[in-house]
């Protein structure tokens, strides 16, 4: 779950609208790489996000929506790059998991709950169109860093996974 | 431990990460199949993402008012610290995995000890990129076993790239002054501690893959020392192109 996020309550309905650039069904905050939002004396708001990959190059794209987005609601914003602590999977709202699986992308297993992963056996990532478990994993790189790509047996449907980052 | 003896400890990580990144970013386009083309560009984009975090410290550091930029186009040859084994050609699709996993290796290892830094800028790169890391290792290790334990043409092409590639291992160990300066700080990682382990481990999986483990007396050094071998000019060439031609251009 998010953890140790800071985050003033009239920012958190702002920065919710702003989704990441390549998912955009998911919000930066459903994401978890919004890590602090503090607002200062004359209107000054202080964001600091934290890539999810270190070459991710949509943390550039992140970093101005947030500005844009805080200027239209009158904020003279400050968006700061942070890399500890590391982004982690866990980071990822309910709500966020539930809006990755609906748009076709098999969300990151929980890891903390994941007893598989405990007993050395192989992950199975259920596939997001038709539930089955019969899948298997096609590449450990998919279409942006933070994506594994799978198909399904059943249904025979390529699919996005959400790596697991713990 | 001074400043510039800091600065140069990060040329010897970072330059490491910069050159494996713009050496595997060649593949763009031309990977043998989509799915390996896709794989080793993002591997490349997470190496330049860490070189971007270390070179972003390097201009805090540097007495000089200079960015990530200067950092990457704007030194000599000579200035380049990385190893010789990441500046070795795309010869073939077995040269590309074997030199991947050697680098993909030491780097886990390292990063595993640089977690551990007194420095809180190293702790907090260090612990990002092991997470990209450990797939990165993963994946040339499982592409290594795959060639040498695959076909006679797949094995032959895999053994005669661990027989080339092997003699530039041994100066992933090799520290520079500045490198034992910053590791009796507590900034740095003294990397002899892992030479074991490391060899340990390439030789485990080598014999896995079926491959024979060379049997090296010399070995190739002088990258940490900023004396290259001679692909290294046509990496920069490329790479610097841009930056010398139109100074100061901003995207």
């Amino acid at each position: 779950m998010t953890q140790d996020v800071d985050i003033d309550s009239e920012l958190h309905e702002i920065l919710k609208s702003v989704p990441d650039p390549e998912i955009p069904v998911l919000s930066i905050i459903d994401l978890g790489v919004v890590r602090s939002a503090k607002i200062l004396p004359n209107k000054e708001v202080k964001v600091e996000i934290t890539p999810t990959y270190s070459g991710c190059p949509a943390m550039d794209v992140i970093g101005d929506d947030i500005k844009t987005e805080l200027t239209k609601h009158g904020y003279t914003p400050q968006v700061k790059l942070i890399l500890s602590p590391a982004w982690t999977t866990d980071w990822m709202t309910e709500e966020g998991k539930k809006a990755l699986k609906d748009y076709g992308i098999a969300p990151p297993m929980d890891a903390t709950s994941d007893k598989d992963a405990l007993l050395g056996n192989k992950r199975v990532i259920p596939c997001p169109q038709c539930e089955s478990k019969n899948t298997r994993l096609v590449s450990q790189f998919g279409s942006t860093a933070c994506k594994a790509m799978f198909k399904c047996e059943d249904c025979e449907e390529t699919f996005d996974y959400f790596k697991c980052l713990i | 431990m001074t400043n510039e003896n800091l600065i140069q400890y990060i040329y010897g990580i970072a330059d490491n990460s910069l050159i494996l990144g713009q050496r595997i970013s060649e593949l763009c386009g031309h990977g043998p199949t989509l799915e390996t083309d896709i794989a080793m560009t993002n591997m490349a984009l997470d190496l330049l993402g860490q070189t971007r975090s270390y070179y972003q410290y390097v201009a805090e550091l540097s007495s000089k008012d200079i960015t990530e930029d200067d950092v990457a186009f704007l030194r000599t040859e000579r200035e380049y610290k990385n190893v010789l084994l990441v500046e070795q050609p795309n010869t073939d699709f077995a040269y590309i995995i074997v030199r991947q996993y050697f680098f993909d290796v030491f780097h886990f290892m390292l990063l595993k000890e640089l977690e551990n830094s007194k420095n809180v800028n190293f702790q907090a790169i260090a612990k990002k990129s092991l997470k990209e890391v450990s797939y990165h290792k993963r994946f040339s290790g499982d592409w290594l076993k795959r060639l040498g334990d695959g076909t006679e043409e797949s094995k032959q092409k895999a053994q005669k790239a661990v027989d080339d590639l092997w003699v530039y291992t041994d100066e992933l160990f090799h520290m520079t002054d500045h490198d034992k300066k910053v590791a009796e700080a507590g900034y740095g990682v003294d990397v002899t501690i892992f030479k074991t382990a490391y060899y340990e481990t390439i030789t485990a999986l080598l014999k896995e893959a079926t491959l024979n483990i060379p049997d090296v007396k010399y070995f190739q050094k002088g990258g940490k020392n900023g004396i290259h071998t001679e692909h290294m000019g046509f990496i920069l060439s490329d790479m610097q192109y841009m930056q010398r031609t139109y100074p100061d251009m901003k995207w």
